[in-house]
């Protein structure tokens, strides 16, 4: 019954003028980026973080969480139409959408993307509103040993699918703590690795940061090489982009399997998005009567991954807005969103702020809606996105970048951190280092060393704080993740999983 | 020049081995465990610790030639990127002089007039239109400043 009052509550924030508006934005912003290949969520979410801050927090989380889904929405366009993904997830959506493109039916392809994106993105709101209340209570028993625990357990998850190399996922992690250290000690007010600056002693802001390595490395790579594609054309008429009802009754089971496997892979952190379409690819491929069909234009083969990348988005909000511990690099920008307009995402969070959350459910489930009347019968505008050069998005993005840190800091000296940290973001690609986990190691490392120290605080010193029982099976789990690839044939499966996202 | 010479593993291993001294040297002189608990050089110690043994072991396979080496230093095409870096950079160094309008004038003009080689009757429109168009869409819109330079 609170469920439903909740959302009730959801509804009517969700439905004001500007919230609505900022849905839209969110949603329509996100299918461009989605569209266009080079750009990601990560990017441009951090890159619009300081623009919100004028913005009502509500309002603002909606825009952002609708940047985060409609991106999903929109790479499927990109993999259809070019073979190439417009975003990570989509990767998949590749292998028999392109296929059916190039048979002629685009349009269904591009039609059952959406249709599968909405049951599978609604069902993840669904879950999320399920799932989030009851979990949030049962962590409301965590004190700080549990949480030092779980958001050991959650970077070990990202370290551990986040590249090949779990060496350099390890130090990519501990890079990032390294610069969450920096600044005073909040216990000591000790300066810590602060060069002698001053600007250094509050720390270094988490915009600079994801903006730098995310946005700014992506552009820096990008302009290494121009690479023309042919797109092939959406068909015209709404008619011809609608599947054929024996579409639909080919996908009914790719419609259930893409929407549990998504979301229940959204709870894990670290998995995400990508793995979550692959899976749910390769289970329906194990249970179609017409396996011989996928990598040639099935269908199902479309629906089913299509639909996993969009309720992967339920899920992953999950631990974020119950527990605190985001699962990838966007939500980890997210997180920080939050922390920036001052709330506190975490066993409390749905009690404390009941008008964000239940807004920010409700308004997931517009974006939906807005989602598919967006991308079916616009989906030849959003198309026309592909053919705006390249060279004249990349100083837009450069500029947007520079605007945004500069909003926060009004301090050239951050500017030069900018590029700094964009060095590092484009260094890290063209090294194999990932990038996840030195933005989680950012986000969580401040929290994870309060944690640390309130535990050792509280026992004097004593490290068998953390052998209580929830922290030493979840310290106990992450011990065992980190020790499992040194098996072989375990980390062949790893490399084998972490291979197809990349 | 040995192989291992021109693995980026070996050369980003040593970068953060040097980074993982410094963290450890630095947390050192910091507070370990007081009275009232860890001090600030506790957690420190132990993350730059880690990476120090982490460097090396990713230096090590370098050397020792194991296929989990790494890839080769990425030479191709990085005169390109750090071109673009580096007029990113020219363009934030501008802007202490110039203000963002110019510079990011001149900066958009650079990535489409010299990288992408179009003609200056494409590259200057975008050029001039997207630093008017910043000016008018933040500074006049959205309220947000811009950075100003001694001159602008």
């Amino acid at each position: 019954m609170e469920v439903f009052s909740g959302l009730l509550q959801g509804f009517q924030v969700a439905l004001t003028a500007s919230n609505l508006t900022l849905c839209v934005v969110g949603v329509v912003l996100g299918t461009v980026i989605g569209v266009m290949p080079g750009l990601g969520p990560s990017a441009t979410i951090a890159m619009l973080l300081p623009l919100t801050f004028k913005l009502e927090p509500t309002g603002a989380m909606i825009m952002l969480a609708g940047i985060y889904y409609g991106a999903k929405y929109g790479g499927s366009t990109t993999s259809i139409l070019l073979n190439v993904p417009g975003e990570s997830s989509s990767v998949v959506t590749c292998i028999d959408g392109y296929q059916m493109a190039r048979k002629g039916r685009a349009g269904a392809a591009l039609g059952m993307a959406a249709i599968a994106s909405f049951i599978a993105g609604t069902f993840g709101v669904v879950a999320l509103m399920l799932v989030a209340p009851p979990l949030a209570q049962m962590s409301l028993a965590f004190s700080a040993p549990e949480y030092f625990a779980l958001m050991v357990l959650g970077l070990t998850m990202v370290v551990l699918l986040a590249g090949e190399s779990l060496t350099k996922a390890v130090l990519a992690m501990l890079v990032g703590l390294w610069i969450a250290g920096m600044g005073t000690d909040l216990f000591t007010a000790t300066s810590r690795f602060t060069f002698g600056r001053l600007e250094l002693l509050g720390g270094i802001d988490f915009i600079i940061v994801a903006i730098g390595v995310f946005a700014i490395g992506e552009v820096i790579g990008n302009m290494e090489l121009e690479k023309p594609a042919q797109m092939i054309p959406v068909p015209k008429g709404l008619r011809n982009l609608l599947p054929t009802w024996d579409d639909m009754k080919r996908c009914r089971f790719a419609f259930l399997n893409g929407s549990v496997v998504g979301f229940l892979i959204g709870v894990l952190p670290g998995a995400g998005a990508t793995i979550a379409s692959f899976l749910s690819y390769g289970i329906e491929k194990g249970v179609s009567r017409h396996p011989e069909e996928f990598g040639h234009g099935a269908i199902e083969g479309v629906a089913a991954p299509e639909g996993a990348n969009n309720a992967e988005t339920g899920g992953a909000l999950v631990p974020l807005l119950t527990l605190g511990i985001p699962g990838s690099g966007t939500t980890a920008i997210l997180l920080a969103a939050l922390v920036l307009w001052g709330f506190k995402p975490g066993p409390l969070f749905i009690q404390d702020s009941p008008q964000l959350f239940w807004g920010l459910v409700a308004s997931m489930y517009i974006g939906n809606v807005l989602l598919l009347v967006l991308n079916l019968p616009l989906v030849a505008v959003f198309a026309q996105l592909l053919k705006v050069p390249s060279y004249a998005m990349y100083p837009l993005i450069l500029g947007i970048s520079i605007v945004g840190v500069y909003s926060v800091s009004s301090s050239m000296f951050h500017l030069g951190l900018l590029a700094g940290f964009g060095l590092l973001g484009y260094a890290m690609r063209k090294l194999d280092y990932p990038t996840a986990p030195l933005v989680l190691g950012l986000v969580l490392g401040d929290p994870m060393e309060k944690a640390l120290r309130q535990s050792l605080m509280m026992s004097q010193g004593d490290l068998s704080i953390l052998l209580r029982p929830i922290p030493s099976v979840l310290l106990g789990i992450a011990a065992l993740l980190l020790v499992v690839p040194i098996f072989k044939k375990f980390n062949a499966v790893r490399v084998q999983v972490i291979d197809r996202e990349a | 020049m040995p192989p291992f010479a021109r693995s980026g593993d070996f050369w980003s291993g040593l970068v953060l081995a040097a980074l993982g001294t410094y963290i450890v040297v630095s947390a050192r002189g910091w507070e370990y465990m007081g009275e009232d608990g860890p001090g600030p050089g506790f957690f420190p110690l132990w993350y730059g610790g880690a990476m120090i043994v982490l460097s090396l072991a990713l230096v090590a396979g370098a050397v020792l030639g194991r296929r989990a080496a790494g890839p080769p230093l990425p030479m191709a095409n990085l005169g390109r990127a750090l071109l673009c870096w580096a007029a990113f950079v020219a363009c934030i160094a501008l802007m202490h002089l110039a203000g963002f309008i110019v510079a990011f004038a001149l900066l958009t003009w650079f990535v489409i007039a010299v990288m992408a080689r179009r003609p200056q009757r494409v590259a200057l429109p975008i050029a001039i239109g997207a630093a008017l168009g910043f000016h008018a869409l933040f500074t006049w819109a959205l309220e947000v400043s811009l950075p100003r330079g001694i001159l602008f």
